[in-house]
This record gives structure tokens, C-alpha cells and sequence, in this order.
């Protein structure tokens, strides 16, 4: 009988442990988990909310997801009502699908009650981390970390004067961070296989991941410039000719020859982790990514400092960038939603705000960014200011993800695997996205 | 072959059991309760998360149902998702690079494997310590293996392209095993192949383990030629194992996922973008849940379907 | 098995074939080893020097891969850095090196312990289950046997995919996503079909005649199982658990898509370790590293039995 007791015994242990909570800190107080990407931005944040904790007495958690997995599980944590976030920092073009489907809490009656003004943060970044539908006040989100693509650049070796004077000679004007994708090209080709202090550098890092939306955040900078409209302006949904016109394919295959002419190997699936750690071993000499990255590039024991500097990105006919940044929101199925909507009354005071962009984190609040010491404060201040200005985003719609998986591929298959030609890679993308949009009954 | 009772024969034997005597069902639970008390949780269990499951599967498919928004009103759609999807130019595309990626890791691991197998059952000194250590790639987690391979890819700073360009004296950037074309398809095969051939080779080692002595002694009087005995012995005993390697291999790297998926995304574009992964982007990604719905069912019929002929062909491979 | 014994003089292979046969397979053996072992020294390689270029051979070992894997740290200033007491312990002089502060531990520990969990009770209750299955089936008259054995059997070449969807709806509706219970039942059912046609082949060996003897001594079914089956199909268990748990341990599909962040394992977790850059790569080597180790042990514990249980029972002595 003995050997059986222990059998039991064993079943039942198992079943006592499976029923214990995994959660031992819910018994002692109140706690927040707060989710978000794994990056710098975060580690700031974690840093700026200990002074949530000291006066609230609440905890916080956190749960740190890589860009590449970042959608992936959340929008799956969110899709199965999960109770894991209490309090989210959800992309951009997540907030149309989420206020449609009910993961968000609705903040306007909050905002009102609390004084919160939508007034007081930057229309561009209300406009895209907060609003749904856009330009109607319904928020869904407190702007909470403002970012576009941006583009760094190895000051040290710009300012050499044997480059200075080789650049001059052979395209005429000085070796400078470019104002057209043009330039930045030549600029790329100039760097391309260079020996520099005994090692062999690279023209340019750009955006080319397959997996999440890593091309897509990259092509469209170029794209924009040449003229690629998402739809019809004046006839919502209408993408024929818009989205394939002649100057978008220009555009694409102008991405595609800085691809071919400028990237380290090996750069077929890189986002903006694989480009930091390019930048970071010195092996580009320029590099496009998130302005998020760059107080912690400018801190870098490497290339920070001196050696780095910023600009925006290049125009060519047009002149805008992709916005990124993020809203921070109340997850509907949390079982704290008060102790949420207190996290982000406390986030959303002004003096919280400064002390978040001291930390490294991008507010979006006027108090910070139209102090007039704002431009001077860090030497990437005054480009993101401009870049906020001239942002674009990518559809918001509640079908976010369907339109962004179909860019994916299409690009992807044009720029990394040669597929086809820009103006065809183009033409099945509007295909893709009618599909989409009739599917949902938009047109 | 008389001792051998795979799955696919054993269907035979399992009504050959004799009832027990009757007079001894008396005390504690009779013997029919205890058969059903033994097998109801399992088929319970199978029938929750299988074949429920599965059913469920079969009416979504023919629904437009997303499970990323259900407000939206469900309408029945007949059989639409189903020729959409063959009728997509890009599902056969990922079938393609399915087929590829099957029928070579297949070809190679079987080769590979069982050629090791022969070896080892030479029983060379220190055999069994060795076939531990060959062993080792398949106890990985295919999760790690995705991950750290794309790390020996790397053309810079990854063993991979070093080993290569030291052997070959071709320059390690001039190549690019995940981000080629033309070498993609082949960067998973031999991951697979990498990671995999210890499996085959196990079960062939089982298939000549299992073959009696006696029948080599007796050619060995019949001085039987080696090369006679392999062709006329060996390989026939050990056919029925080498076919069920290929079955299980065959299954399973056909609902190949996670090993691909983390190595190239699928790409470059959607060179490598095999069905499974297809099947998760729609599924839970995009959350056309009708739509990937079909597109499991269109899956799992395939898989079904080849393996219900290939066991017939194996039965008959063993009959012989 | 019949070569381990007996005069078999005529069939043993030649010295020199037995040679050229362990050359060859030694050679295979040191080239598939390569990868693992470039994972295992990883691990002791700092972050600079494990993406040097050309890859570097020679190395002065380090933790801070290991440490990295523990721990969450974050990057302060060198005046920062001056004003803080000593460091007390040597993973925070570590840190401290590189400009760090420990912040805290990471969550590689909780995943590893979700994982011993899910995987374990899993194999536990899928061999549990098993085994009583295969016992009714292999000693009483079932009706529809075959049937049901067949239907069995099918579930395993089911492809998870064609079932992912409803059970993540179904996960979804009755709470179990990301949480033990539901992953440990999700594996056993994957697990079950296996063992229990692995654990019929080797009851089916065990003589009726003991357990007829013990019934005639006047013990029960139950008793007679326990007392006289069980210790007779040990060897069957040991060889069943070793598939059960390689597959539940390394499981990635399913645990990325069910579980989030209370009951996720660690195959979905160690290829998100990211370090200021990309992947910390010397953190993912550590992680896969002590990933593997339970297994190889396990395995290599229970080696013997590998081979019966690899072809569902299929070899008989």
C-alpha cells in the first residue's frame, strides 16, 4: 500500500501547487503591473516611478517585452482579456483596434474630472497616441513617450580632415549630415568599405526586419519624401494611385539601392537593436532609428559624446518621418483600474513630465517641450522638435496589423529577396489593403 | 519480424486478450469498472483538447470570425475561406517552400542517420558514450536552437561563415546564410538536419538492434557476401524503422514552426515562410481566425491524408 | 537484443572495421558538437568579446553572461557610480565594471521554475495516465479496443495548429490562458497518445501469470496492479518519461501563445534576453546553457531506455 499512498501523495502535492497563485506579492499592499517594450525609455521609467511608489504607496511591476515581440504578445494579452497589465504603453496604431474592441479605458471623463488638457500636450502626438477616431476628442491614451525615426551620425569621422577634403573633391560641397536621401546616399557610398583605424566601416544602418514592422517603419521615411500618400485625401479608403503612384515606386527603389549600396552584411532582419549594436561597434557610419535610443547613445562609453551627432531625415521632394512613441493606458479587464488611472494622474503633472525627460524619457507635455530651454537641453532636442512637426503614421485602423503584416511582405520580398519589381511590389499591396478594407466593410 | 509491434500492428493484438476468470472479480472494483475507471480520464482529456477542439475548428472555418473583435457580427460564409485560400498564389508558395524544407531534411537526416547507425552498431570502443553526445542537438529547445543559430549565421562576427571562409578562403561577409536568397532554404534544412539526424539515427540503432544474430550466422554459412548481407538482410529488417523515422519526421517538419520561425522570420521576403508560420501570422497576428480556421483543416487533411496512405504502404512493407 | 549475448563470433565485426567505425562516428560526433559547445563557452564570454570579429577563440572567461541572466541592471554615470558605497558582492563589482547597477533579479529564475513545473507535472500525469490505460487495454476486454486505441493514436498526428485556435478561445473563456493548470493539461494531452501506446507494449510483456498468482493469493485488481505491474513496467516509465519530458521541456508553440506573464516557460523567454543592444548574447548562452541541463541529466540518467521507447515499444527483447 505504501508505494500507492506515495503516488497519491505526489498527485496531490502537485495539486496543491498548481492552485497556489504565482503572484506571492498580492497579499502584502497594492501593486501596478505596468507593461511596455524592453528599451531604454523603460529603464528610465522604472527610475521616474519610484517616486510614484514613495508618495502613493503602491508597487510597481513590469512587465518588458523586445520590439520585435512587443505587439505579438500584447495584442494577444489584450485579445484574450488578459489581466497581466494593469497599466500599458500600447503603440501607436494599436489605439483604433483597442478602443474598438474595449481594452482600453476611455479617458475622457477621467481627464475632465482630474483637469487633465488634452491642450496641454503637442497636437501631433494627441493626434497619434491618443485620439479614436482621429480628430475627435475621444482619447484613450495620455501621450506618455513622443518618438520618430531620426538618424545618427559619427560626428568624429564627419569632421576628419583627409575625408573633409577626398568627400569635396569628389561631389563638390562638404562632407555633412545630408538634407536629401540623395546625399545621404552619396554620403553611404563614400563610407562603404572604408578602412577606418584598421577596420573596415559601413555606409548606413537602415530598417529591414521581416518579423514584426521593422521595414516598414524604415521604408515609409523614404517613401513619404517621394510623395506616397496612404489614400485619396479627399476620398477616405481610395489607395489606388496613391499608395502605387510613380513617385512612391521611386521611392521604394530608392530604398531598395540605399539597401544595396550602403548596409554592413549580414543586415537582412535588422530592427533597431540590431542597428544600436552597428552603431555602437563602429561599424556604420550613420544609422536611422528611434529618437527614444539617442539619450542612451549620447551617454554610450564608445561613441557618445563628441564622436555622435543627429540629424533629422533627409527630405527629397516632400519632407516628413515616420512617427513612433507611444499613449500610456488603462487596460479594461485589470482588477485595478483605480490604482491605473492614479498612476497616470500622477505621470501626467508637469513637474513629473520634466523630470521624465531629464530621465531620458520623451515628454510630450508643453510645459517641457516649449520651455525655451528646451532646444538646448540635449543636443537631439532641436531635431526632435522639427521631426515631431513633420510626422506621419501608419494606418491606425482597428485592422492595424493585417495592413502592416501585408507591407511587411510586400517590401520585404522587393528590397531583401528581390522579388518582382517597386512598381509591382506596390500594386499587390494595394490589392492586400482593399482586401483588408472590403473585408471590414470600409469600402 | 515476428517480435516487432509497432503502432500500426498492434491494432491487431490489442482484441486478442483473453477475459479473465470470472470468478476472480469479486472483491474491491469489479474488473469492468476498473477498465473504464483507468481509460475514461485519457480519452476524457483527448476528447477536451483534441477533438472538441478540432470541431470547433471545422465551424470556424467556414465564418468569418476574428477572434480579435467580437462585436463584429458572424456571418457563415460556405466554403469561401477554402477557395481563397487555394486559390492564393501565396499559400502555395509557402507549400512549396513547405515541400523543400520536407523532402530534403527528410533525405538528408535519413541518410545521415542511418549511416551513424550502421556505425555505431559496430560497437566500437566507447560507442554508447558517443551516442550520447550525438544525442545532445535533439534535447534542445527548438526555441534555442532558432535563436543561436542566427547568432552562428551572423557573416561578421558568427562561427558559421568563419568555419566557412577559413575552409574555402572566401571572404565570411561575402555570404549570408539566412539573408541569401538562394541560401535560405538551405540554412533551415541543415539546422534541421543539425538537429534531427540523432532522432533517425536512434530509431534505425533500434531497427539493427532488433534484427536475431542468428540470421547473419546463417549467411555467414552460406558465405553471403557482406554487400549481400546489408541488401538482403540489413536494409529490408531495418526498412520498417527507416519508414517510421520518415513518417515521424515527416509529420513533424511539416507543422514545422518554432526553429524556422526564430532563424529567418520567414524571409528573406517569403523565401522561408512555411506554412505554419503562415498559418500563425493569419491566425494570430492578422486574427483572421475563420480564414486560418480553413487553412488548419486544409493543413491537418494533408498531413492526415499523406500519413494514412504512407501507414498503409508501411504495413504492407512489414507484412512482407 | 539478442547481440549482447551468446556466441556470436561469426558476426562480430573486425578490429579495423570497429576502428574505421568509431573514427567515423567520433568525427560526426566533434562536428555536431561544435554549435553546442559555442553556445556553452558563450556563456562564459563577455558581451564585447562575444560578438568580436573574426570570432574570437581565446578568452579571459567571465560570469558577467550569467549574471546578466539573473539580474536586470541599468546603466548609470561615473559620478554615479563614485558616490555609491562599495560594492559588497561580486556580481555587483561585475556590474559596477561596466558602469551598472543591479536593479534587481531578472525574470529568468521564475520561467525556469514555470518550466520544472509545467513540464514535470505533465510528464507526470500524462505517464500517470497513461499507464492506467494501457493497463485496461493490454488486460481486460475493452469494448471497441481497436477503435479506441486507433483514436488514440490519431490525436498524435494531429498537428497542434489544426487545434491552436479553439484552444486559445477556449483558454481564453475559461481562464486558464497563462496559467499552470491550463499548460500542464494542454502537454499532458499532447503527451498521453504516446504513452500510452508506449506503456501498452511494455505491459503487454509483463507475464499475466504473476498478477493471476497475486490474485490468487487474495489481493485485488488495484492491489495487484500496484504491487506486481507497476515495478514490472518500471523500465517502461523511465523510457516513456524521458519523450514525455524532452517534449514538454522544450515546448515553444503553444507556451509562446498561451502564456504571458505569470506561467510563461522559459523557451519563449530565452530568445527575448536582450541586453542594451540587441540579444545579450552571452545571457542567451547562459540561459540555453542551464536550459539544457536538467534534460541532458535526465537523459543521460535513463539513457538505456531510450532506444525502446523511441520507436513507440516497437523493439522487443
Amino acid at each position: 500500500m505504501g508505494r500507492m499512498i506515495t503516488f497519491a501523495g505526489a498527485l496531490a502535492a502537485g495539486a496543491i501547487a498548481i492552485g497556489l497563485p504565482t503572484q506571492s506579492a498580492l497579499a502584502q499592499g497594492k501593486t501596478l503591473t505596468l507593461c511596455w517594450a524592453a528599451w531604454d525609455p523603460a529603464n528610465a521609467l522604472v527610475e521616474l516611478s519610484k517616486d510614484f511608489t514613495a508618495k502613493t504607496n503602491i508597487q510597481m511591476k513590469y512587465e518588458f517585452v523586445p520590439w520585435t515581440n512587443y505587439a505579438d504578445r500584447f495584442l494577444n494579452e489584450l485579445n484574450s482579456k488578459g489581466k497581466l497589465c494593469d497599466v500599458i504603453i500600447g503603440d501607436s496604431q494599436w489605439i483604433g483596434g483597442a478602443a474598438e474592441n474595449g481594452h482600453y479605458v476611455k479617458l475622457n471623463e477621467f481627464f475632465d474630472k482630474e483637469g487633465i488638457k488634452m491642450d496641454d500636450f503637442m497636437p501631433a502626438t494627441v493626434l497619434g497616441y491618443a485620439e479614436w477616431p482621429k480628430h475627435t476628442p475621444n482619447y484613450w491614451a495620455l501621450p506618455a513617450m513622443g518618438d520618430a525615426v531620426g538618424w545618427t551620425y559619427r560626428k568624429d569621422w564627419f569632421s576628419r580632415p583627409e575625408l573633409q577634403a577626398e568627400f569635396k573633391k569628389k561631389y563638390g560641397r562638404d562632407l555633412a549630415p545630408p538634407a536629401t536621401w540623395t546625399e545621404l546616399k552619396q554620403v553611404g557610398e563614400f563610407f562603404q568599405g572604408r578602412d577606418i583605424d584598421g577596420k573596415k566601416v559601413y555606409g548606413a544602418y537602415i530598417f529591414t526586419e521581416r518579423g514584426s514592422e521593422g521595414i516598414t517603419m524604415g521604408v515609409t521615411n523614404a517613401l513619404y519624401d517621394w510623395g506616397f500618400q496612404y489614400d485619396n485625401p479627399k476620398k477616405p479608403y481610395q489607395m489606388d494611385g496613391f499608395v502605387n503612384s510613380p513617385d512612391a515606386v521611386a521611392g521604394l527603389e530608392f530604398y531598395k539601392s540605399v539597401y544595396k549600396c550602403c548596409t554592413p552584411p549580414g543586415m537582412t532582419n535588422a530592427y533597431m537593436q540590431e542597428g544600436l549594436d552597428a552603431f555602437k561597434s563602429g561599424q556604420v557610419a550613420m544609422m536611422m532609428n528611434w529618437f527614444a535610443f539617442f539619450p542612451g547613445l549620447y551617454k554610450d562609453p564608445n561613441v557618445g559624446g563628441d564622436k555622435i551627432g543627429f540629424f533629422i531625415n533627409p527630405g527629397e521632394k516632400q519632407h516628413a518621418t515616420q512617427l513612433g512613441g507611444q499613449g500610456i493606458s488603462v487596460v479594461s479587464y485589470s482588477d485595478h483600474k483605480e490604482d491605473a488611472l492614479q498612476y497616470i494622474k500622477w505621470f501626467a503633472q508637469p513637474d513629473v513630465q520634466k523630470h521624465w525627460w531629464a530621465l531620458g524619457g520623451y515628454s510630450c507635455h508643453k510645459a517641457v517641450l516649449n520651455d525655451p530651454s528646451f532646444p538646448t537641453s540635449a543636443p537631439f532636442a532641436k531635431d526632435f522638435l522639427k521631426s515631431m512637426e513633420m510626422v506621419v503614421d501608419f494606418w491606425a485602423e482597428p485592422s492595424y496589423a493585417e495592413l502592416l503584416l501585408d507591407m511587411q511582405k510586400r517590401v520585404h520580398d522587393y528590397v531583401v529577396a528581390d522579388k518582382g519589381t517597386a512598381k509591382e511590389a506596390l500594386d499587390l499591396l494595394v490589392k492586400d489593403w482593399e482586401k483588408v478594407f472590403k473585408e471590414e466593410g470600409k469600402i | 519480424m515476428t517480435d516487432t509491434s509497432g503502432p500500426v500492428v498492434i491494432r491487431d493484438r490489442a482484441g486478442a486478450v483473453p477475459a479473465p476468470p470470472v470468478a476472480r472479480v469479486i472483491r474491491g472494483l469489479s474488473d469492468r469498472a476498473i477498465a473504464w475507471l483507468f481509460i475514461a480520464p485519457t480519452i476524457l482529456l483527448l476528447l477536451a483538447i483534441n477533438v472538441f477542439p478540432l470541431i470547433w475548428t471545422i465551424r470556424l472555418s467556414f465564418t468569418n470570425y476574428r477572434a480579435n473583435k467580437p462585436n463584429v457580427p458572424l456571418r457563415w460564409l460556405g466554403l469561401e475561406n477554402y477557395t481563397s485560400i487555394l486559390a492564393d498564389p501565396d499559400v502555395w508558395q509557402a507549400m512549396q517552400a513547405t515541400a523543400h524544407f520536407v523532402i530534403w531534411t527528410i533525405l538528408l537526416e535519413v541518410l545521415f542517420g542511418f549511416g551513424l547507425a550502421l556505425l555505431i552498431d559496430k560497437k566500437f570502443r566507447g560507442h554508447s558514450f558517443w551516442t550520447t553526445v550525438i544525442l545532445l542537438p535533439m534535447m534542445l529547445s527548438p526555441a534555442v536552437v532558432g535563436t543561436f543559430w542566427t547568432f552562428l549565421f551572423q557573416p561578421q562576427i558568427g562561427l558559421f561563415n568563419y568555419v566557412v571562409a577559413f575552409l574555402t578562403g572566401i571572404d565570411p561577409s561575402s555570404f549570408q546564410m539566412i539573408g541569401d536568397v538562394p541560401l535560405a532554404p538551405w540554412a533551415i534544412v541543415l539546422v534541421d538536419t543539425w538537429m534531427w539526424t540523432p532522432y533517425v539515427m536512434l530509431i534505425c540503432l533500434a531497427g539493427l538492434r532488433s534484427i536475431p544474430n542468428y540470421i547473419y550466422e546463417a549467411a555467414e554459412v552460406d558465405r553471403a557476401s557482406k554487400w549481400r548481407q546489408f541488401w538482403s538482410i540489413t536494409l529490408p529488417m531495418v526498412l520498417p524503422f527507416l519508414m517510421l523515422a520518415v513518417l515521424f519526421r515527416g509529420i513533424e517538419n511539416f507543422k514545422m514552426f518554432d526553429m524556422v520561425n526564430l532563424l529567418t522570420s520567414g524571409g528573406p521576403g517569403s523565401t522561408t515562410e512555411l506554412a505554419s508560420i503562415t498559418l500563425k501570422r493569419e491566425a494570430f497576428e492578422k486574427w483572421r481566425t475563420g480564414y486560418s480556421s480553413a487553412f488548419a483543416i486544409i493543413l491537418f487533411v494533408t498531413v492526415f491524408g499523406a500519413a494514412n496512405i504512407y501507414v498503409k504502404a508501411l504495413n504492407k512493407v512489414k507484412q512482407r | 537484443m539478442s547481440g549482447r549475448t551468446g556466441a556470436h563470433s561469426v558476426v562480430e565485426p573486425s578490429p579495423l572495421t570497429r576502428r574505421i567505425a568509431g573514427a567515423l562516428v567520433i568525427c560526426y560526433a566533434l562536428i555536431a558538437i561544435v554549435p553546442l559547445l559555442w553556445i556553452f563557452v558563450t556563456g562564459f564570454k563577455t558581451p564585447p568579446d562575444s560578438i568580436a570579429y573574426p570570432p574570437k577563440m581565446m578568452f579571459t572567461p567571465s560570469l558577467e553572461g550569467y549574471v546578466n541572466l539573473f539580474t536586470t541592471r541599468s546603466r548609470q554615470s561615473p559620478e554615479y557610480m563614485a558616490s555609491l558605497p562599495p560594492a559588497e558582492t561580486w556580481y555587483d563589482r561585475l556590474a559596477r565594471s561596466r558602469n551598472m547597477v543591479i536593479a534587481g533579479p531578472s525574470k529568468y529564475g521564475q520561467r525556469f521554475v514555470n518550466s520544472l513545473v509545467v513540464a514535470f507535472g505533465s510528464t507526470i500525469l500524462a505517464v500517470s495516465l497513461g499507464t492506467l490505460t494501457a493497463y485496461a487495454f493490454s488486460r481486460f476486454r475493452v469494448p471497441l479496443a481497436d477503435d479506441l486505441m486507433f483514436f488514440i493514436l490519431s490525436t498524435r498526428m494531429m498537428p497542434p495548429i489544426a487545434v491552436a485556435i479553439p484552444i486559445y478561445l477556449m483558454y481564453r473563456s475559461l481562464g486558464l490562458s497563462d496559467t499552470w493548470l491550463g499548460m500542464i493539461l494542454l502537454y499532458t494531452a499532447v503527451n498521453v497518445s504516446l504513452a500510452v501506446w508506449l506503456m501498452k507494449g511494455f505491459i503487454d510483456e509483463i507475464p499475466r501469470e504473476y498478477e493471476e498468482a497475486a490474485l490468487i493469493d487474495g489481493y485485488t485488481r488495484l492491489q495487484a496492479f500496484y504491487k506486481v505491474v507497476l515495478p514490472q513496467a518500471a523500465t517502461g516509465i523511465a523510457a516513456t518519461a524521458i519523450f514525455c519530458l524532452i517534449f514538454a521541456w522544450n515546448e515553444y508553440a503553444f507556451a509562446a501563445l498561451l502564456t504571458s506573464g505569470n506561467a510563461q516557460t522559459a523557451p519563449p523567454f530565452i530568445p527575448t534576453i536582450i541586453g542594451e543592444g540587441g540579444l545579450d548574447w552571452p545571457a542567451v548562452a547562459a540561459g540555453a546553457s542551464l536550459f539544457l541541463l536538467p534534460i541532458v541529466v535526465f537523459t543521460v540518467i535513463l539513457r538505456k531506455h531510450l532506444l525502446r521507447g523511441i520507436t513507440f515499444g516497437a523493439v522487443r527483447k
